[in-house]
């Protein structure tokens, strides 16, 4: 991975990479590469003049006549050695990508993109107009980016959201994406910048999340929760609660179940009938989760149901009366569901899309299905922590693209309860100093 | 079947006036009437051939605009018109692209930064156009003539400065046969053509300095520069016509006979000619 300077005059300069050991840039190459023998001969150039490549994309034309085209990264020790490879594989048609200005075309319909699109990472981006560089805003991964060509404005816009003669960007030239900084403190979670492990002591992971959530606060930043409903099924409600009155919680993300749950507990005291004190099963408390989300309808949604005392406590009765910003998004499973649930799931998209702009830090908690729809959203520099007792969801995070997300595979309840510890300890040290 | 239909420019101002490749010395300059009894010659052969022969007005100061088939490259009614790496030879191209507007082709350039000579560097084998690139023409542009003509295009490096273009090196005579001077390309570019071609014609180094395989093609006839016995031999082995006819005065700019021509109705191996007809 590589930094580049965002210099707005001309292409940037590759940089040394100390932990790789070199420079680097990237090069497309397009046309007949496979049948021609180009594509092997340029590899070949790059190693016997001493570089090194990665091929981080490849298309291979369908037709006997449809190009195929390849993005290569080019790695070679001294900048000097690299500029040689360079200047040897450009003369077989290898281009380094910012040369150039990108390409332009327009959407023929609606909803759909213009074949060849470039898609987009969460890694800040950048494109190249009339040889000036312009950062794409909104950045998002999995969506295309859209160019007003009278302003050189860009952003990234979701498939669904293109419209007929909307302009944009295709193939890799005149397009760079400047990873995030691979400093020792990427995160600020330096203890755990290697892949999820179960074996990893928890302790100082919880105690480094717990100074997020304060810096966060302090800050002046946004912290978001996505939290699954085993957040109220291990009996944690209590621990979020406390979070959110003492103000370090901003926007909960969740779905109809979470919210559920947690109201059935605050109007029965069971989750899905089960009386969490005592861990028994009541007498017909498995109808309380549907009486609950019926009791709500009747009311008209979850803030009337606090504003009429209704609901006087739990996680959202701390959210009417904190002001967090919560969003409930839909699945075809729930019951009711709940007035505020989004359930057209392209509406919800937008919806979260429009509301995690601010977000600066996100905690995941037990759910796989709002951990990956968060983290599709998210630029990679927001810091992400994902909690699951579950090792797969924070893969599944990361299989996804969200690298930038640091896993901690361990149950909810005592995380949740170490958390709120840690933190009330940390603030209480605060108010000493 | 349409007539053969080839442009050719008289050399009236034909000569050696700068160095552009390593045939060229302004020491060894060529004889302006040898020059045009040559090119006379080259012309009656070509007509006797079967060939209709339209002519390209010559201009002073450009020695090198007899050469036409470095004006462009032709597809259908398509002329993609030359870019050349010499500055020398650029004052052509407004030429060149008059010329075929007025005879009917949609006329296209590709971008200002992308060098392109044409037939020179560009010839269709069956529905393949092989390129020639490095010395002349850029690997780039090649694939951007594929891309907008929608063919596909395979690019080969050409490593002898002496064979500078590839149809100093390499000339298809029909969909799956060409002649071909080995010498001239690396490995990749053998392993390719090899691959691609089910006959190929291979041309000794002598030869092939003789500009063997700068040949012009018309229906089985092949027409070429004197001093090629052998590949006259194998050619009529396989069933061609051979003609020779001197033109040593134009291998002294590194031409020969199809240097001299642009043929406008597509060269015998383009597939799309006689899908077309």
């Amino acid at each position: 991975m590589t930094h580049r300077h965002a210099d707005p005059t001309r292409g940037a300069a590759p940089t040394a990479l100390p932990e790789l050991g070199g420079f680097v840039d990237d090069v497309e190459v397009r046309g007949h590469i496979i049948d021609s023998l180009i594509l092997p001969k340029i590899l070949d150039i790059i190693t016997q003049s001493g570089g090194t490549f990665r091929i981080k994309k490849i298309t291979i034309g369908q037709a006997r006549v449809d190009p195929s085209f390849a993005l290569i990264e080019v790695r070679a020790e001294t900048e000097t050695r690299l500029q040689e490879i360079l200047a040897a594989i450009g003369d077989h048609g290898a281009v380094p990508t910012d040369l150039q200005d990108c390409t332009l075309v327009e959407a023929d319909i609606d909803g759909a993109f213009p074949e060849g699109f470039y898609s987009t990472t969460n890694q800040r981006t950048e494109v190249r107009r009339g040889g000036h560089w312009y950062e794409v805003a909104l950045q998002e991964m999995d969506c295309g980016v859209v160019i007003d060509p009278s302003t050189n404005e860009a952003r990234c816009i979701a498939m669904t959201e293109v419209r007929r003669g909307d302009q944009l960007v295709c193939g890799h030239a005149g397009v760079r994406v400047i990873p995030p900084e691979r400093s020792a403190d990427r995160h600020g979670f330096e203890f755990m910048n290697s892949a999820v492990s179960t074996e990893k002591p928890k302790g100082t992971a919880i105690r480094e999340i717990a100074r997020e959530l304060v810096r966060t606060r302090t800050g002046g930043g946004k912290t978001l929760i996505v939290g699954g409903p085993a957040i109220v099924h291990t009996g944690s409600g209590e621990h979020l609660c406390r979070l959110i009155r003492a103000g370090y919680i901003d926007k909960l993300f969740a779905g109809n179940a979470l919210a559920t749950h947690d109201i059935e507990q605050s109007l029965f005291g069971t989750s899905l009938g089960v009386r969490l004190e005592e861990g028994i099963s009541v007498e017909a408390g498995h109808e309380h989760h549907l009486r609950s989300i019926n009791r709500i309808r009747r009311l008209g949604g979850i803030r009337k149901a606090v504003e009429q005392g209704v609901l006087k406590s739990g996680i959202m009765y701390e959210c009417v009366r904190h002001n967090v910003d919560f969003l409930l998004a839909g699945s075809i499973r729930d019951d009711g569901p709940l007035p505020d649930v989004i359930t057209d799931a392209l509406v919800a998209q937008q919806e979260m899309r429009s509301r995690i702009r601010d977000v600066t830090f996100c905690l995941m908690i037990a759910t796989t299905l709002h951990s990956v729809a968060v983290g599709n959203l998210l630029p990679a520099w927001v810091k992400v922590v994902c909690v699951d007792i579950n090792p797969s969801t924070v893969i599944k995070l990361n299989d996804r693209g969200s690298f930038q997300t640091v896993g901690l595979v361990t149950d909810v309840e005592p995380f949740l309860r170490a958390l709120v510890q840690d933190v009330e300890e940390l603030a209480a040290e605060r108010r000493g100093t | 079947m349409t007539q053969p239909w080839i442009m050719m420019c008289p050399p009236d101002f034909y000569g050696i006036e700068y160095e552009i490749n390593p045939w060229m010395s302004r020491s060894r300059s060529s004889d302006a009437h040898a020059a045009r009894r040559q090119w006379e010659n080259l012309r009656a052969a070509l007509e006797a051939a079967g060939a209709r022969i339209s002519l390209l007005d010559p201009a002073p100061g450009l020695p090198d605009l007899v050469f036409t088939a470095n004006a462009a490259l032709i597809y259908k009614q398509t002329a993609v018109l030359s870019h050349f790496r010499h500055v020398e030879r650029q004052g052509e191209e407004p030429l060149d692209a008059a010329w075929l507007t007025a005879n009917g082709f949609e006329v296209t350039r590709l971008p200002e930064d992308i060098f392109f000579e044409g037939a020179g560097d560009a010839l269709f084998c069956g529905d393949t156009l092989f390129a020639g690139y490095r010395i002349r023409s850029h690997a780039r542009g090649h694939q951007l003539v594929g891309e907008s003509l929608g063919v596909r295009v395979i690019p080969v490096e050409l490593t002898d400065d002496y064979h500078y273009h590839l149809d100093t090196c390499f000339c298809p005579l029909a969909d799956d046969t060409a002649i071909y001077y080995p010498g001239a390309f690396d490995a990749y570019g053998l392993q390719v053509l090899q691959s691609y071609i089910r006959l190929l014609i291979p041309v000794e180094r002598e030869e092939a300095r003789r500009f063997a395989c700068n040949a012009v093609v018309v229906g089985r006839t092949v027409v070429t520069n004197t001093g090629c016995p052998k590949l006259h031999d194998d050619l009529r082995r396989h069933g061609f016509a051979t003609v020779e006819t001197e033109l040593d005065e134009f291998v002294k700019a590194g031409g020969s006979a199809k240097c001299l021509t642009l043929r406008l109705d597509g060269e015998e191996a383009a597939a799309w000619k006689r899908a077309a007809s």
